[in-house]
């Protein structure tokens, strides 16, 4: 296993990633600097580092209770860090109204707003005239499959058609780096699959890099260009690891077997921590 | 290709022993309000006491019968009494009951979004809140004179304190993740306030308003009856005094059908403004 997973860690990361952001001649990264972060005297993250480039997809897994979460919530700008720090490195796209933007786990829908009135929100107090706005809601919409329901309350909708509406207010503000936290973990395994095809889209040409949290494995490993992967609580970097394939290539049934043996290796690097967490979350 | 199973549909193989079916042992545990009962008892009520009355077994001047007590409403109206009554308390509720709820709600946004309001507001309020409103009409008598004035401003007092608990919870209430999103999408502070926690609190809001309504009622009867010449608490205290019964559950009925006009204005409220829930 070991063997196995060194091996990935000698690849070079894919360059499938680095899409048209690089090629506009911006560049931003997003860094976790040695963040450290306690609740009261619980330590929940412990100094991990890594850097999320332009374009890239990284996955952050763990066994839960590891910090996935609290370390995005540092990495977006809502929580503020014992120590270390997020930054970011290089100009986001000109064009960007909200370089990190969140996709909820819980879709964090204003629930007496409209799918359109949602979709604007983020674009109310940000600027574009409302001209500009219904363009931009059109054009999110659209691209979400969500066209047909832009009068429709969330209590209306399915939790897939809700976490898309989630994530056309995030395609709306045209974000660099998408910070992604469990999106698909309140949803069925169908949905799941569906909602995985959209990602696989949304993200193939590069024009937005992601930090994608998850317990999901297969999620990790069919998404991300590179996985982190985190110790139980406190959190720190236990490896990282590239995917040695394009997303594209993924779709591929050839390509099926070796996500699979890189699922299974991963899990095998989690499973012992796993059970710790779990037992630990018991006790507690 | 997908190997279909056939004949599952089919009834169950007979076996040696008998079908019998599964007990249904769901019930109950769902009461639900019928359209129609609670209008029938009523009446049935309204139409035993006038019976009662009718046929003599109740003293009218201890009960006056529900025709008594209409025909009293009617002769009210007619001679213009109803309505010099009505206008009063309703000027009263309405001015005490505006100024009280402004106050609430400013108050309650304070102690919702502010760390200081809060550790201030918080402890006034669990003091001040207990008192019984009308113990401090004398009081208010002294400050304000014995005008309109202490009577409104007792309405205001019982008002403001449950409004403004009322409004705290329901910013509280707001659940924190659609203050982090907006957040997330850098929405300016008042922005948030306004879009985000406004409506979120305003279920609590206008559950509030139920309670204060009723409260603004039950405080304009109570200082109207310590000290008014008009108004239907001083109306109904009089005709306590002169034992024209008849005349004081006119003014109780009258009370009580303002009552329900306010309970569904805010019912109507409450369906246009909260249609998402």
């Amino acid at each position: 296993m070991d063997c196995f997973v060194a091996s990935l860690l000698a690849m070079t990361p894919s360059k499938a990633g680095y899409g048209t952001s690089a090629a506009n001649g911006t560049h931003m990264d997003l860094i976790a600097d040695h963040i450290t972060h306690r609740f009261g005297a619980l330590e929940v993250l412990d100094d991990v580092s890594f850097t999320v480039g332009a374009g890239e997809v990284v996955a952050v897994v763990g066994p839960s209770g590891c910090g996935k979460s609290t370390l995005l919530s540092i990495l977006g700008g809502l929580l503020q860090p014992s120590a270390g720090a997020a930054e970011l490195r290089g100009a986001p796209p000109p064009e960007s109204l909200n370089p990190l933007t969140f996709v909820f786990q819980d879709f964090a829908l204003l629930p007496w707003c409209t799918v359109e009135e949602n979709v604007e929100f983020p674009l109310l107090d940000s600027g574009p005239t409302p001209g500009e706005r219904k363009t931009i809601v059109d054009d999110a919409l659209r691209r979400t499959g969500l066209s047909d329901f832009r009068g429709t309350l969330p209590k209306q909708l399915s939790g897939g058609m809700r976490q898309r509406v989630g994530i056309a207010r995030a395609l709306a503000v045209r974000p660099a780096i998408l910070l992604m936290d469990e999106p698909l973990s309140a949803l069925d395994s169908q949905t799941r699959e569906l909602l995985m095809e959209d990602f696989v889209r949304l993200l193939a040409d590069g024009s937005m890099g992601a930090v994608y949290v998850t317990h999901n494995l297969e999620e990790a490993v069919r998404l991300a260009d590179r996985i982190v992967v985190l110790s139980r609580r406190p959190g720190r970097v236990r490896e990282v690891v590239n995917i040695p394939l394009t997303r594209t290539e993924r779709g591929d049934i050839q390509a099926w077997e070796k996500l699979l043996a890189l699922q299974s290796e991963l899990w095998s690097l989690i499973r012992e921590e796993a059970i710790d967490a779990e037992r630990e979350v018991q006790h507690a | 290709m997908l190997d279909r199973a056939h004949d599952q549909a089919g009834p169950a193989p007979a076996g040696k022993a008998e079908l019998r079916p599964v007990a249904f042992r769901g019930a109950g545990f769902s009461p639900k309000a019928g359209r129609h009962a609670g209008w029938i008892a009523l009446l049935l009520a309204i139409g035993l006491w006038q019976a009662a009355g009718s046929a003599g077994i109740v003293n009218p001047l201890f009960l006056p019968t529900p025709v008594a007590t209409l025909r009293a409403i009617w002769q009210l109206a007619v001679s213009g009494a109803l309505w010099q009554h009505l206008s009063y308390s309703v000027m009263r509720i309405v001015t005490g009951w505006i100024l009280g709820t402004v106050a609430g709600i400013i108050v309650g946004f304070g102690i919702g979004l502010s760390s200081l309001a809060r550790s201030v507001g918080i402890t006034f309020i669990s003091a001040l809140f207990p008192i019984p409103k009308i113990a401090l009409l004398p009081l208010l008598i002294l400050w304000l004179g014995i005008g309109e004035e202490p009577k409104i401003a007792t309405i205001a007092l019982g008002v403001f304190f449950s409004t403004a608990i009322s409004v705290y919870s329901g910013v509280d209430a707001v659940p924190r993740n659609l203050i982090r999103m907006a957040q997330s999408f850098n929405v300016p502070f008042h922005a948030i306030v306004r879009r985000v926690i406004w409506p979120g609190a305003l279920p609590s809001i206008l559950a509030g308003f139920r309670i204060t309504a009723s409260i603004a009622l039950l405080l304009v009867v109570s200082a109207e009856m310590i000290g008014a010449e008009y108004g239907i608490g001083a109306f109904v205290l009089q005709a306590g005094n002169l034992m024209q019964t008849d005349q004081l559950l006119a003014g109780v009925v009258v009370l009580s059908l303002f009552g329900l006009a306010v309970g569904r204005l805010i019912n109507w409220a409450e369906t246009r403004l909260l249609h998402w829930r």
